[in-house]
């Protein structure tokens, strides 16, 4: 358990359509940091995140998580360590109750009833949703299916926590909540988003992707007050560091 | 009935069912058992049978009341929906016509009093099943239905569907929308409209079901779905039981509006 | 067409229940077998899938009515026979509960008249068998067409079946065959042209898909199945044929009840199990000391066959008096009853409230 080191070598993804992914991703990321992921739509976000627990094996490369080599035979482990936050919530939460959701993870992980509870309720007390325990997922609002659906992740107690456009959909007073929680937790953080701002607030790295490829990789404060490099991927300086622009 | 009004009518219900009152603090398999020996009970009268019936309007009403329950939103469905029962109920005074009774002076065909006989049963079973549902949650029932034996498979993947039914509904919502606005005013779709809006709502569902395991997986699901099951039978599920079991014994055997009748008469005269 | 709780005895509704919990639990013994992770969640996301299509109104051409999915072959083609039962079960039950579409005892009669047919006769026996030799868009449809068909068919007359042995209804059996196979069977040729353009549809646009479902399924337990079925639909057609003959013997054409062939009101001696708890139940409850106007309409019912003009002594309008001002009597005290509680629970919120408040004020 070598401090939960995430490490991409060379890796290469070829969809079964034929569609390569990614083209040669490498980057080391070490216990603790907090690294946002940006890029163009369709340059490869989504897809490296989905590399991170095995749901896809790379075509080429080797991933290693936390020392152990990512397989068919070791990614059933390694899902305990990396937690994945998707896009959309409704994907995530697919049991009849809060509470049931996130027991699902722990249940799942042989725990007794009482430690799944414990672990249910304190991942819910995080989120400050522990009173939405007994309410069924489609009764919630978009702001609070997040939150429940990183409490699904976090009732696992997972060392890396890998987050799929976590601001999407959220108006602004639950993205400030979400952004708050964020910065909080201690785990190792890897967050694909276009909310530039969110990633200025809570990450210290980024890495800039380009049609499958990593083209840039260093401080946020240095990334994100690079225009061109940012027009470049079909993106913007955040909106907290441009100029007025209300005439 | 339109797709819009459904969805909501099915949005409230579920909501109702998740209220706090004293007949949703009881344990479901009471309510799911009581239900059933209601239904049981009234449908077992006679086909001839009316004034046996009206007593047993008592547990609807009772339960309105305990439950909180808009009577007249219940009562809508009930009153709307057009239903075999009664499609077919309707066609007994046209075969059955020998006189039955005398109400007073007025002769009545055996074919009308088993039409309205109809209509109570019709009524009373009804409203009991939406009764059920607005004092139960969904899952509540599930659970209740395992516990009474029903396969862990049926139950687990009818628990998903409940889960999946706002999500679907929402989804095929959208998608009859975008074509209604395209649409001009005529009514309905035409087939070939309504299999592509099929077909395409089938993929997303099945990419759907992709996206679902992946996260399944991602939280270390190996194909059983456990479940930490709380609540349990109390001194309240056993109270109702006995009481309703009783109830409904005593207005099976016994003509209670006859005896009230009876009394009253005695009274009057 | 769903079956109703207020047109069912007890017996046929439990019998039917038997069948259709027997068959429940046989299909989920099955899927358990060779079960993929998969399976689960992909049952009950397609469950409401068919869930959301059924709600969505069409035209008929040609008719301008609307109509509306059934959906049990297409979960057939798809998920296989035994998942697809399990499926369409599951769609009725939420039916029955939100909607209230038939009842709660009327769902098991339901869940086997909608999903036994299609799952294990339509589609083993006449569209699998069409579509193995090859699966162009037009095999589809016929296969479709015909599976469909025979699946409505049989559903319809189970209906009938259910209804008459029921004796809540007067329709006479031949009426009711007029009325039931003619009308599914244009609903048939619908639903067979929706079934197959839905899975043209998907297997022109995204046929990988279709396979990977069908890798979820697996293919060992329909082949047994099939003689099983075979004997049972020969039992069917001889029942059915039997059936048939007794109706159409009958001189007056098409009247046929049971009081005519058992000389009571009563159901058939041979039933077993619930059907004969609950028909022992009905017998003892119905002559119970202190049962007075009930019994002399039940005695008077026995003794009098159909269709014979019977004008009732004077003791009936003594009784029908007491019976409505008894009714009458009845309801109201219900009403108060209800409107009771409503005040006291009213009473008990409201004096919470206060209480409630009370505390509020003495935290800070």
């Amino acid at each position: 358990m070598t401090h939960h080191i995430i490490d991409f070598k060379d890796i290469f993804f070829r969809y079964p359509d034929g569609t390569e992914a990614l083209k040669g991703v490498s980057f080391r990321i070490t216990h603790g940091e907090s690294v946002g992921l940006v890029g163009a739509n369709g340059a490869g976000k989504s897809t490296l995140l989905l590399q991170m627990n095995g749901y896809m094996l790379p075509s080429l490369g080797v991933i290693n998580i936390g020392g152990v080599e990512l397989t068919k035979k070791t990614r059933q482990d390694i899902r305990k360590k990396v937690g994945v936050v998707f896009q959309n919530p409704d994907d995530q939460l697919f049991m009849p109750t809060v509470f049931d959701d996130v027991a699902f993870g722990p249940l799942n992980l042989g725990m007794s009833n009482e430690r799944v509870t414990d672990r249910v309720n304190s991942a819910l007390q995080t989120i400050g949703c522990l009173d939405l325990a007994t309410k069924p997922p489609h009764h919630l609002s978009a702001g609070k299916k997040r939150a429940v659906s990183i409490a699904t992740v976090l009732a696992m107690e997972p060392d890396i926590l890998a987050m799929d456009e976590p601001s999407s959909n959220l108006d602004p007073k639950s993205r400030r909540d979400l952004i708050g929680l964020l910065q909080e937790f201690k785990h190792t953080k890897i967050i694909a988003s276009h909310d530039l701002d969110l990633i200025l607030e809570v990450c210290e790295r980024c890495l800039v992707i380009k049609n499958g490829m990593i083209v840039a990789d260093g401080r946020v404060s240095d990334i994100l007050t690079n225009q061109l490099l940012l027009e470049e991927n079909h993106l913007e300086l955040p909106l907290s560091l441009q100029k007025n622009r209300l005439h | 009935m339109n797709f819009d009004k459904e969805y909501f009518n099915l949005g409230v219900l579920d909501t109702l069912s998740y209220k706090n009152t004293l007949v949703h603090r009881l344990d479901p398999r009471t309510k799911v058992i009581t239900t059933f020996a209601f239904i049981v009970t009234v449908v077992s009268f006679p086909k001839y049978e009316i004034a046996g019936l009206i007593p047993f309007l008592l547990f609807p009403v009772v339960i309105f009341a305990l439950g909180d329950i808009p009577v007249w939103f219940i009562l809508k469905k009930v009153l709307v929906v057009s239903v075999f029962a009664v499609f077919i109920g309707i066609l007994n005074p046209l075969f059955d016509t020998h006189i039955k009774y005398h109400f007073f002076t007025l002769p009545v065909s055996g074919g009308w009093v088993s039409f309205f006989s109809i209509l109570l049963k019709y009524f009373l079973t009804m409203c009991s099943a939406l009764l059920l549902i607005s004092t139960t949650s969904f899952p509540g029932i599930c659970h209740a239905l395992r516990k009474l034996g029903v396969p862990e498979i049926f139950i687990s993947q009818l628990l998903f569907l409940y889960r999946y039914i706002f999500v679907l509904m929402e989804e095929t919502l959208r998608m009859v929308r975008a074509k209604d606005l395209r649409s001009f005013g005529k009514k309905g779709q035409g087939i070939s409209i309504f299999i592509n809006l099929v077909g395409t709502l089938f993929v997303k569902t099945i990419e759907r079901a992709e996206r679902i395991y992946h996260a399944m997986l991602s939280r270390g699901f190996t194909g059983t779905i456990h479940f930490v099951l709380r609540e349990g039978f109390g001194k309240k599920d056993f109270v109702f039981i006995s009481a309703t079991g009783i109830t409904l014994y005593m207005f099976r055997a016994y003509d209670i509006v006859g005896l009230i009748g009876r009394l009253a008469e005695r009274m009057f005269n | 067409m769903h079956m109703s709780d207020a047109l069912l005895s007890p017996a046929v509704g439990a019998t039917v229940w038997a069948g259709t919990l027997g068959t429940i639990a046989y299909c989920s013994k099955k899927i358990k077998e060779n079960l993929d992770e998969k399976m689960i969640p992909m049952m009950g996301v397609i469950g409401a899938f068919i869930f959301a299509a059924q709600m969505v109104n069409f035209t008929i051409p040609g008719t301008g009515s609307s109509g509306h999915l059934g959906g049990g072959m297409i979960l057939a083609i798809l998920l296989g026979p035994h998942a697809a039962f399990i499926v369409m079960a599951s769609v009725l039950t939420i039916q029955a509960l939100f909607f209230a579409d038939g009842g709660l005892l009327a769902l098991g009669c339901n869940i086997w008249n909608l999903g036994f047919y299609p799952c294990f006769i339509g589609y083993p026996l006449i569209y699998k068998p069409i579509v193995q030799k090859g699966m162009s868009s037009k095999k589809i449809l016929m296969a479709s067409l015909f599976a469909v068909f025979v699946g409505l068919q049989l559903g319809a007359f189970s209906v009938v079946l259910e209804t008459l042995l029921s004796g809540r209804s007067e329709l006479p059996f031949g009426t009711f065959v007029l009325l039931m196979q003619p009308i599914h069977l244009a609903i048939g040729v619908v639903e067979g042209f929706i079934t197959a353009g839905v899975i043209n549809f998907v297997k022109t646009s995204r046929p990988e898909l279709l396979e990977s479902i069908a890798e979820i399924r697996s293919l060992s337990p329909e082949t047994k199945m099939k003689k099983i079925v075979i004997a049972f639909l020969v039992i069917a057609i001889i029942t059915g044929g039997a059936v048939s003959w007794f109706a159409s013997s009958h001189p007056d054409g098409l009247e046929w009840s049971i009081e005519r062939v058992y000389g009571k009101p009563e159901l058939p001696e041979h039933e077993t199990g619930i059907a004969m708890l609950l028909k022992t139940f009905q017998e003892k409850t119905a002559f119970l000391p202190d049962y007075t106007f009930k019994r002399k309409e039940d005695i008077k019912e026995q003794k009098t066959s159909d269709g014979e003009a019977n004008a009732w002594p004077n003791i009936e309008t003594g009784t029908s008096v007491s019976g409505i001002l008894g009714s009458v009597m009845m309801l109201s005290l219900i009403v108060l009853i209800g409107f009771g509680i409503k005040i006291i629970r009213k009473k008990e919120a409201h004096s919470s409230k206060e209480t409630s408040g009370l505390k509020g004020q003495g935290r800070s």
